[in-house]
């Protein structure tokens, strides 16, 4: 129990990781400059490396921001390093946000825009052993539900909500021990992450039962990226080169995915992350049915009314923001800006 | 495989079922001993990895008891931040497996208003260090080791995990959760946490080795690997990862089967080299982790393997030698076999000097050499002594086919004999049973018109037979000049021989002497067949007067004579018994009935054509039958003083069945008109008729391209001519062909036919009859009165 022990995440994270991560990324680009000088900037993901963020790798290792006249350096979130921090206190240009969290801060007054929203649809979800009774959502009466903090329980409570459901609510870590052990009947994922960690620890799909609150009119957006209105101002066109390399980057890795996934490894390895192939490959095929849903025509990278919408009201009826920021001010998207 | 050498066959079939042997012995051997092997290795599989985790289980269970006793006593007794730094230090400085311990509270539980309070002592250097955790930094409500207890109320292992500090050595808390009684209720005062590090229990699992590449690993609760000799594996992959990497179902049913705590024995693919292997696993109870040791299956079995190998080494070259034993035994055998079968064929085309293979040993094949020596000895020695009897034979053969002309230029052979002489025409056959016989006949004027004739068969057959007969012959000769009537000339002769008969050798003999001025024959018959007589128109009729013994037996025999008086046109038909005793397959004699009948129903032609006609007979009666006796005709036709008018109303003419022979025909009928004196017309008329008659019978009687007689009896009486056409050829009555349409146009008649309707015409009487396979049309024209 020495302050590592803040969750497994937190174990594999020494301070010596974050230099690193930072000397490696900001050193790349360097090597490979030319003539033209490129246009320094930061962005930070929401987490440690891992293929949630291979668009990302890719566009920085196979030269794309270069393309696009840009020396990026990614910085990346952890359990305590919050990107929005990052983004407001301007250590870094661009930040990856939940669509929730950029309309909460939004409400609350902060001067940050919606430049890109890359995931199209809600990935956060409740997993539950069938042997202990849960086979739909109403057999969640009663149960004791692990509930991550803040943002990621707009969506579970809205659903007990809509369901009329009384759980027992317990602190989730970011591990998924408690539930595997038995400690909580149902417990929170992430699609592409937790989910999977549950099914390589031996559990069967057959053994599981899923709730995801995107089949419940509860489809938040995930991941997007934002960056302040002064930033924007300042340089229109840096943010619509990130985003349109940051897009290319992503189609690269979809398009790649065993050269994207040995780039995930890699940076992991370099991080100290505990990188299992299996996992992250699952990650990045999930992360491709986020961001272009099958069915779905929509633009990658862009935000639709109808889901900043909703997601707003949903906020604001549970009460952490008082009134929905109009729609033309959160979303600047990247590309329309530059294209106006 | 029937054309295949013995050495062949030998060895195959030795070697296959050697081979066949062999294999199931090899087979039953190896497939026991890695039975035998792999129950070991199980044996051994199940033990080691059941003796690791035992030995895990029992320092884990040593660490389990510090944190639980220490759990037990803040149950029991009051305690302040002193005592619970009193407790870790000797709880850590006195168990060398614990790194650290702490002892964290709920919020308000160690004292009001302190939302967290946890005392942790750790191992610092040499010494023990102590601090104080807990704050907006150390959240430690929300970690595992914390909450889990908590939640499920009892003593929990975490997950192992990487220690701080960013090192490599693994650890894990044991973290037991303790209470304080309020009423009726436990309520949770904190969690007593005991950090162990994992080095010592790496350090057990992978000093495991098997073989070369065989190997321990461990797994938590969740499957990740803890220990494995794959480092990248550990703290990174699941047993469930790898095998949704792998894609194999099977390992993560073993890595389920494992983490259920569960023990077993299955096949394995190990994660290190790829090879089959088996692999041991046990749990390890206090912790749910479990225990795999892996055995590869080829470097277990190589031993087994290796034997396997040397056994099919030895096993070839036993085969080789036997192989080459078989063969050197083989080609013993066979090698003279096959220096036989060359000589025996080398014997079949003559060469009877070869040289024979000689046996050297005294089995089967010695024996078969020296078989053939002797074989080859008897051989030779035969046909030395064939050659020299085939030589005898041969010149026996010559001299026999040299009596033989002789013989034959004893009886006379020119027909017809007497050309100037027209009252009398004769003719005979001498056919020897083989190249001699006893048989004879003889005929010679013994002054101007009389002429003796003689028929005679001497008993016995072959030379002695034919000496015997030249002898009689001559005697008959000579004594007929001295004699006047043929019983003297058989006294004479019968004298003769009888005296000093010692070979008892007789002699049938008819002799007659004819008169031709007369046609009177005075004849004598030596116990000779009686000949028959043939007169016109009339039954053939034996000759039975004269009757007289045989010539040679009784020396003083005496001989009848008897007078026949002979009409012109009659025939004397004489035989000996080679012609009524000739024998069929039946064992039938051809008999005198059957002679007499054939006789009868022959149309009297000529002489040569009526014993042709007998021969002929005779002959086809016989069939296969080979000729037993020695077969001689003799025919004597009478006709008369003035035989010349007699012979001119008569024609006989054979025809042989060529179209050419027409000019025959026509010359002959030509010289017999004009002898005959018929009139112009007739003769006109009767060509017509004979050369489409012939025609017919050329064109369409026989299927064969053999030689036929056709043959033409021409006889004038008065003022009637009879014609007589016979021929051998398939039935056919020519008086069926129509009569043709004589009012057709000329064009338009079919070709032929006018002769038959002329014929119809001409003749007064018409018949046609088939008679033992011989057509007969018999015509009977009037002639015009001669005015």
């Amino acid at each position: 129990m020495p302050p590592s022990h803040r969750g497994p995440l937190a174990k594999f994270l020494p301070a010596s990781f974050f230099f690193a991560i930072l000397l490696i990324f900001t050193t790349l680009p360097l090597f490979a400059a030319e003539n033209v000088p490129l246009k320094k900037t930061t962005f930070m993901t929401l987490w440690v490396p891992q293929a949630q963020f291979a668009g990302f790798y890719a566009a920085q290792r196979k030269g794309i921001y270069k393309k696009y006249g840009l020396d990026v350096t990614i910085l990346h979130g952890g359990p305590s390093r919050s990107p929005y921090d990052f983004l407001e206190s301007g250590r870094s240009s661009f930040a990856m946000l939940w669509l929730a969290t950029g309309i909460e801060k939004r409400a609350q007054g902060a001067k940050i825009v919606n430049v890109a929203q890359l995931s199209q649809k809600s990935a956060l979800m409740l997993v539950a052993k069938k042997e202990s009774g849960i086979k739909e959502p109403k057999d969640l009466e009663g149960k004791k539900v692990g509930l991550w903090d803040e943002i990621y329980q707009v969506q579970p409570r809205a659903f007990f909500e809509k369901f009329g459901l009384h759980v027992k609510v317990v602190p989730q870590s970011y591990s998924v021990n408690m539930f595997l052990r038995g400690g909580v009947d149902a417990a929170s994922a992430m699609w592409f992450n937790e989910y999977h960690t549950i099914l390589a620890s031996g559990m069967d799909t057959e053994e599981l039962t899923t709730i995801f609150f995107s089949d419940h009119s509860l489809n938040f957006p995930e991941d997007g990226i934002y960056a302040l209105e002064a930033t924007l101002a300042k340089d229109p066109e840096l943010a619509t080169a990130f985003v349109k390399a940051s897009l290319e980057g992503w189609k690269y890795a979809f398009d790649n995915p065993e050269e994207s996934l040995a780039m995930v490894m890699r940076n992991m390895k370099e991080a100290h992350v505990p990188a299992s192939f299996a996992h992250q490959k699952w990650m990045l095929e999930r992360m491709k049915d986020l961001m272009l849903p099958a069915g779905g025509n929509r633009q990658p990278g862009t935000l639709s009314k109808e889901d900043y919408m909703r997601t707003g009201e949903v906020l604001k009826k549970s009460g952490l923001i008082a009134l929905v920021p109009p729609f033309g001010e959160f979303y600047k998207s990247g590309e329309a800006s530059h294209e106006g | 495989m029937k054309d295949k050498s013995i050495a062949f066959k030998l060895s195959f079939f030795v070697l296959t079922f050697t081979g066949l042997i062999f294999s199931g012995i090899f087979g039953y051997n190896y497939f026991v001993s890695r039975q035998m092997i792999l129950k070991n290795i199980e044996e051994n599989a199940r033990s080691l990895s059941v003796a690791t985790a035992q030995r895990i289980e029992t320092v884990l269970r040593s660490v389990q008891e510090v944190p639980k006793t220490v759990a037990e006593v803040l149950e029991e007794i009051p305690y302040d931040k002193e005592v619970l730094n009193r407790i870790l230090s000797a709880a850590v400085g006195n168990n060398s497996t614990l790194y650290g311990s702490g002892i964290a509270f709920e919020p308000d539980a160690f004292e009001k208003g302190s939302e967290f309070f946890m005392p942790y002592a750790h191992k610092s250097g040499s010494g023990i260090k102590l601090n104080c955790l807990g704050g907006k930094d150390y959240r430690y409500f929300f970690f595992d080791w914390y909450q889990i207890p908590k939640e499920l109320g009892h003593p929990v292992w975490s997950e192992p995990y990487y220690d701080e500090g960013g090192g490599n050595i693994i650890m894990s808390t044991y973290s037991v959760p303790f209470y304080r009684r309020e009423g009726s209720e436990r309520k949770l005062v904190g969690v007593v946490g005991a950090d162990v590090s994992l080095g010592w229990l790496q350090k057990i699992v992978s000093e495991i080795k098997i073989a070369k590449t065989g190997y321990a690993f461990l797994i938590s609760r969740n499957g990740m690997f803890v220990t494995h000799p794959h480092k990248s594996l550990i703290m990174n992959e699941t047993l469930f990862s790898e095998a949704e990497v792998r894609g194999d179902p099977h390992l993560r049913e073993i890595g389920k089967d494992m983490i259920r705590g569960n023990s077993g024995f299955v096949p394995f693919t190990s994660l290190v080299s790829g090879q089959e292997c088996w692999m041991g696993y046990a749990p390890v109870p206090s912790t749910g982790w479990s225990v795999g040791v892996v055995f590869p299956r080829d470097e277990l079995l190589a031993d087994v393997q290796r034997l396997s190998r040397i056994d099919l080494a030895l096993a070839f070259c036993g085969f080789l030698i036997l192989f080459l034993v078989i063969v050197l035994i083989a080609g013993s055998i066979t090698r003279p076999l096959r220096a036989l079968a060359d000589a025996a064929k080398a014997l079949a085309k003559g060469n009877w000097e070869i040289e024979l293979p000689r046996a050297r040993s005294q089995d089967e094949v010695g024996t078969l050499a020296a078989s053939f020596l002797y074989m080859r000895e008897s051989l030779k020695k035969y046909i030395r002594e064939l050659t020299e009897t085939t030589a005898i034979k041969e010149r026996m053969e010559s001299e026999l086919k040299v009596a033989h002309e002789i013989q034959m230029s004893l009886v006379p052979k020119v027909f017809p004999p007497f050309p100037q002489r027209p009252e009398l025409d004769i003719y005979g056959v001498l056919e020897p049973a083989r190249e001699v016989g006893g048989d004879l006949y003889d005929f010679f004027f013994i002054d101007k018109s009389r002429l003796c004739f003689v028929i005679g068969d001497v008993s016995g057959k072959g030379v002695p037979a034919a000496l015997f007969m030249a002898m009689i012959k001559t005697l008959i000769k000579t004594n007929a000049k001295m004699c006047t009537s043929p019983e003297e000339i058989l006294e004479k002769v019968n004298v003769e021989i009888s005296q000093g008969n010692d070979a008892c050798m007789f002699v049938t003999v008819f002799c007659g002497i004819l008169d031709t001025r007369t046609g009177e024959v005075c004849y004598s018959n030596g116990g000779h067949n009686p000949p028959f007589i043939l007169r016109k128109g009339k039954e053939p009729e034996f000759l039975r007067g004269g009757h007289s013994p045989v010539v040679g037996v009784l020396e003083d025999a005496v001989f009848e004579k008897a007078v026949l008086r002979m009409q012109p046109g009659d025939t004397l038909y004489l035989y000996t018994d080679g012609v009524t005793e000739a024998c069929n397959d039946k064992d039938e004699l051809y008999s005198e009935e059957r002679l007499q009948e054939m006789l009868t129903q022959t149309i009297p032609g000529s002489l040569k054509g009526l014993v042709e006609e007998t021969l002929r007979r005779v002959r086809s009666f016989s069939g296969t039958m080979p000729q037993a006796d020695d077969i001689t005709l003799l025919v004597l036709r009478y006709y008369g003083v003035g035989g010349e008018e007699k012979e001119a109303n008569k024609m006989n003419l054979t025809l042989e069945n060529t179209l050419t022979d027409l000019s025959k025909l026509q010359t002959a009928l030509a010289e017999f008109s004009e002898k005959a004196g018929l009139p112009k017309e007739v003769l006109h008329d009767l060509q017509l008729v004979l050369e489409e008659i012939v025609v017919n019978i050329v064109s369409y009687a026989y299927s064969d391209a053999a030689k036929h007689e056709i043959v033409l009896s021409l006889e004038k009486e008065g003022n009637e001519l009879a014609v007589w056409v016979q021929d051998e050829g398939r039935a056919f009555d020519p008086l069926k062909i129509p009569d043709p349409d004589l009012n057709a146009p000329l064009e338009e008649r079919p070709i032929g036919g006018l002769g038959m309707h002329l014929v119809r015409n001409l003749a007064r009487e018409v018949k046609y009859e088939r008679v033992q396979g011989r057509n007969i049309l018999t015509l009977k024209i009037l002639l015009p009165a001669v005015s």
